[in-house]
């Protein structure tokens, strides 16, 4: 579904990736950690092309991310993103934020666009907050409609950059459940994340990045178990001690 | 010091003999309010439109958009007025030019006032616009295109909607501005609110009465434009939305 050739960027003089490499195939769900600065969130906004890169090759199902030949905003309608800090269009209700897309972008018609999007704010339990604006809804409220609205769209694969990074404690099991019955569903999905437990409870496979480089691409259990380089060792030990 | 007040000058049938002095006043007013509403329409499409480029990701536009800014907004109205009365007509193809100067001077000069006030503002609106952009999150951007949007529909659909929102008390001060702004359009000898006060001296000695008169509607202008954009932005506030980032 996705194949990430030995992409490197570079902003200005500084290298942020340097030879990536890595699959993910159908319905598999991978999750991106690494320490900050280790270039995750780059390397997932190149993916559907939000950040331009200087040499290698991305392919979503098929298509060349970095060619200039590409149409990017069709591929990006149907690769679904979540952001860290939500990104909700503050001055349209929730419904309205989740149809605009697919009306606009799409073509489908006011009723189909509303009724997929009920349907999908239904999954996420938040059917009444409809007539809301997002300012009125909670962090995690939030992104769960931010997850619905990529949903919407139909996607093909989704792609998460540390959706509960933002978020106030109590909230992240909200939006990590949701996350969690995705990938049981068989979506695809990319997530950049430091939530071990939801790693150990859905990945297929776990990418470890340091310094712009992907210093492990293991299986989960084969990370968790025995992780092969002293870096992601380290990690592991600092962010599972408590 | 000795003056005799005289508030019934108003009155007075004016020297034109068909009309009283109030009415030049309102004659003025008119000329005033006509001027100042439709610079304001060019101020806000082409301040929106060089905002916009200011902000796109390409060099050659985003660098025209500065050079307009920085030109128009670098130049003393007053200069940029004569420039626009006084030279521009002199350098058009000279069938032009002829046709220009032919036409009727109190259009001549309402023309000429109207481009000149609505795009010296325009440099300004241009810089609320660019700065209301700016103050987004950077994320919102990228949450459009990831969505499938084309950059356009995402400065029309979720840009724009927000930056204008934000701008909206500069935006106001800007809209009062013009009105006050206007008052240049006396040097060319159109006969707007100003010219007239002026004129009322010349033909009645009593200034305090013209420019007391004459201060009190453009206050009114600008009382009511205030209010009114006070209506507008109470109108489109977002619920839950506190300020910009």
């Amino acid at each position: 579904m996705i194949e990430i050739k030995s992409v490197s960027k570079w902003y200005g003089e500084f290298q942020v990736l340097t030879d990536c490499t890595t699959t993910v195939q159908k319905s598999e769900v991978v999750v991106v950690c690494g320490p900050s600065g280790s270039g995750k969130s780059t390397l997932i906004k190149c993916v559907n092309g939000l950040e331009p890169f200087q040499s290698g090759e991305i392919i979503v199902k098929g298509t060349s991310v970095g060619d200039p030949k590409t149409n990017l905003s069709k591929l990006r309608s149907h690769v679904g993103m979540v952001f860290q800090n939500f990104e909700l269009f503050p001055h349209m209700t929730i419904i309205d934020n989740l149809t605009i897309a697919q009306e606009k972008v799409l073509g489908r018609n006011k009723e189909e666009a509303r009724d997929k999007g009920m349907k999908f704010l239904d999954r996420v339990g938040l059917k009444i907050q409809a007539p809301k604006h997002p300012g009125q809804l909670s962090g995690g409220q939030q992104q769960r409609v931010a997850i619905a609205r990529a949903l919407c769209m139909d996607p093909i694969c989704m792609l998460f950059d540390e959706p509960t990074s933002a978020l106030d404690p109590e909230m992240i099991n909200e939006v990590l459940d949701v996350m969690v019955e995705l990938a049981k569903e068989g979506m695809t999905m990319m997530c950049v994340t430091h939530e071990m437990g939801f790693a150990r409870k859905v990945a297929n496979r776990v990418i470890f990045m340091d310094h712009g480089l992907i210093v492990e691409d293991a299986t989960k259990d084969d990370f968790f178990g025995t992780p092969r380089s002293d870096r992601a060792q380290q990690f592991l030990a600092k962010i599972l001690q408590h | 010091m000795s003056y005799n007040w005289n508030w019934g000058v108003f009155l007075q049938p004016s020297a034109s003999g068909d009309d009283t002095y109030l009415g030049w006043l309102f004659t003025g007013l008119k000329w005033t309010i006509s001027l100042s509403l439709s610079a304001w329409v060019i101020a806000l499409i082409v301040g929106s439109i060089i905002g916009v480029l200011r902000t796109v990701p390409n060099r050659w536009l985003s660098g025209f958009a500065t050079g307009y800014v920085e030109l128009f907004r670098n130049i003393p109205l007053l200069v940029q007025l004569f420039i626009w009365y006084f030279v521009l007509p002199e350098l058009l193809p000279a069938d032009l030019g002829n046709a220009f100067k032919q036409s009727n001077p109190l259009w001549q000069q309402f023309f000429c006032a109207m481009l000149c006030l609505g795009l010296f503002t325009s440099a300004r609106v241009a810089e609320q616009v660019r700065s209301g952009i700016e103050s987004l999150p950077k994320g919102q951007k990228n949450a459009g295109l990831a969505m499938g949007f084309t950059l356009p529909q995402v400065y029309r659909h979720v840009l724009m909607p927000m930056a204008y929102r934000i701008i909206m008390p500069p935006l106001t001060s800007e809209f009062l501005n013009i009105f006050k702004n206007s008052a240049v359009a006396t040097t060319i000898g159109l006969i707007e609110l100003s010219r007239q006060a002026q004129q009322l001296v010349d033909y009645t000695a009593q200034p305090y009465e013209a420019f007391i008169a004459v201060t009190v509607m453009y206050l009114l202008i600008n009382v009511t434009v205030m209010f009114l954009m006070r209506r507008l932005e109470e109108k489109v506030r977002v619920p839950g939305f506190v300020g910009g980032k």
